[in-house]
């Protein structure tokens, strides 16, 4: 189990001057969950991007945790897990040239590649695991950004819209994992959907 | 010592992540020719065109080093851009933000970027060589400084500013207007150093050209990774 804090210090976001969401503040520690609801456009995938730092915050500060001691911006991204619909991974590539190359780019290849295999079966992608990704049906990619996501064994997992395009076996595996993710570390779930969004103990309402 | 040997072993993932970086979009490039098909058929048409032109006439080595250059410079706004534009128009831009450091992300860009930028003054100088009888090199010590100092000062300002008209729209326009006044020196720089191997002058007299270049490729390169956090973060 990971003792890993994420702590919002009044985020604001601003883009062209309009304010999407401001002086948001929370903070949810492993194991817990916390869920980002609001209407379309209130900024629940800037949030999420936010948290998941790959978008700076107009003001405040987004603060991680591990064992009572801040976790600087590189250090993090070690913790973190992102799945959502506007991340594509690249469809020249295979599913496997995908994982082990972006493992590698985290030069963390040797830690986790014996992870892949588990989780390409468990999506079930192993028996499409050498075919390009451009020849993945949407869903299919929606389960390979889940394998990309899970590969490096994250503190943090961030799901923006965890279930678009899904099937109902691939929504059976995004329950399984959602129920072991906040079993021992730290889940957030940006959705529109409240039975997703009950799948947390805690929400934020933008 | 615990300090030495984690930083030790942050260089270590620091050039393995940066190494796999580069090896994907070596691979990458290969399969999808987004970049090379684009400059080695800009080469191939200015090249022909600029022949086309001069037909037998007999141009000084002046003109030839300027158009020389031109042809390199042209070349290289018609495909440098991609290594960042690319992974913008294909969303996988968020994937590298999440998984690699910007440090890791310009390093690798500046290289690939740096070996293409060779690749394509090596093919220019190669049809040069071979079509004008004019481009007839004597001081080739003057002119393999020039080019690889040159090429690897055009990478590292055009890596910068892919990566900063990759979040803008109208970037091919955007792309060569951003990049001529940053290139100005240099290309002045290298059009006169080619100029003086083509004439045979000795390296003491382009010492103060490559200087220039090197001082240029310098200052590119840390400013330009002092300015990537800002640029590659939204």
């Amino acid at each position: 189990m990971n003792d890993i804090l994420v702590r919002a210090e009044n985020i604001s976001r601003t883009f062209n001057r309009r304010t999407i969401f401001s002086e948001i503040s929370f903070s949810v520690s492993a194991p817990g969950s916390i869920s980002i609801t609001g209407k379309n456009g209130a900024g629940k995938s800037t949030l999420a991007k936010i948290i998941a730092g790959v978008l700076s915050a107009s003001k405040g500060e987004i603060i991680y945790e591990l064992d009572g001691k801040k976790i600087d911006d590189e250090r993090r991204k070690a913790h973190i897990g992102f799945v959502s619909p506007y991340l594509n991974l690249y469809d020249e590539f295979s599913a496997m040239e995908n994982l082990f190359l972006l493992l590698r780019i985290r030069a963390s290849r040797n830690q986790f590649s014996g992870k892949i295999e588990p989780l390409l079966r468990r999506f079930n992608l192993w028996e499409r695991r050498e075919d390009a990704v451009r020849a993945y049906s949407t869903g299919m990619k929606q389960r390979l950004k889940y394998v990309f996501a899970l590969a490096h064994s994250p503190s943090v997992l961030i799901l923006d819209e965890p279930t678009t395009n899904l099937d109902n076996d691939g929504i059976k595996v995004v329950k399984e994992v959602v129920r072991e993710q906040k079993r021992t570390s730290l889940l957030i779930v940006a959705t529109n959907d409240s039975a997703e969004a009950a799948w947390c103990e805690k929400s934020i309402q933008l | 010592m615990f300090e030495a040997v984690f930083a030790n072993l942050t260089m270590m993932s620091f050039s393995t992540a940066t190494y796999a970086l580069i090896e994907k979009d070596v691979r990458s490039e290969l399969r999808t020719r987004y970049a090379l098909n684009a400059l080695l058929m800009f080469v191939v048409t200015a090249v022909s065109t600029i022949l086309f032109a001069l037909r037998s006439d007999n141009p000084s080595v002046e003109l030839l080093s300027g158009m020389y250059w031109v042809v390199i410079f042209f070349t290289a706004m018609s495909g440098l851009s991609r290594i960042f534009v690319s992974e913008e128009e294909r969303g996988t831009v968020l994937v590298l933000q999440l998984i690699a450091s910007p440090s890791v992300v310009y390093f690798g860009k500046l290289l690939f970027n740096s070996a293409l930028t060779l690749v394509l003054t090596t093919a220019v100088t190669v049809l040069y060589m071979l079509f004008f009888p004019g481009f007839l090199i004597k001081s080739y010590d003057i002119l393999f400084c020039t080019v690889l100092f040159g090429s690897l000062g055009f990478a590292a300002s055009a890596t910068i500013i892919a990566a900063i008209i990759a979040k803008a729209g109208a970037r091919g326009t955007l792309y060569p207007v951003l990049s001529f006044p940053i290139l100005i020196p240099l290309l002045m720089t290298v059009m006169t150093a080619t100029a003086r191997a083509l004439a045979g002058e000795p390296l003491s007299n382009a010492i103060g050209e490559l200087q220039v270049l090197v001082g240029y490729l310098l200052v590119m390169v840390a400013g330009s990774f002092l300015l990537f956090d800002y640029v590659w973060k939204d």
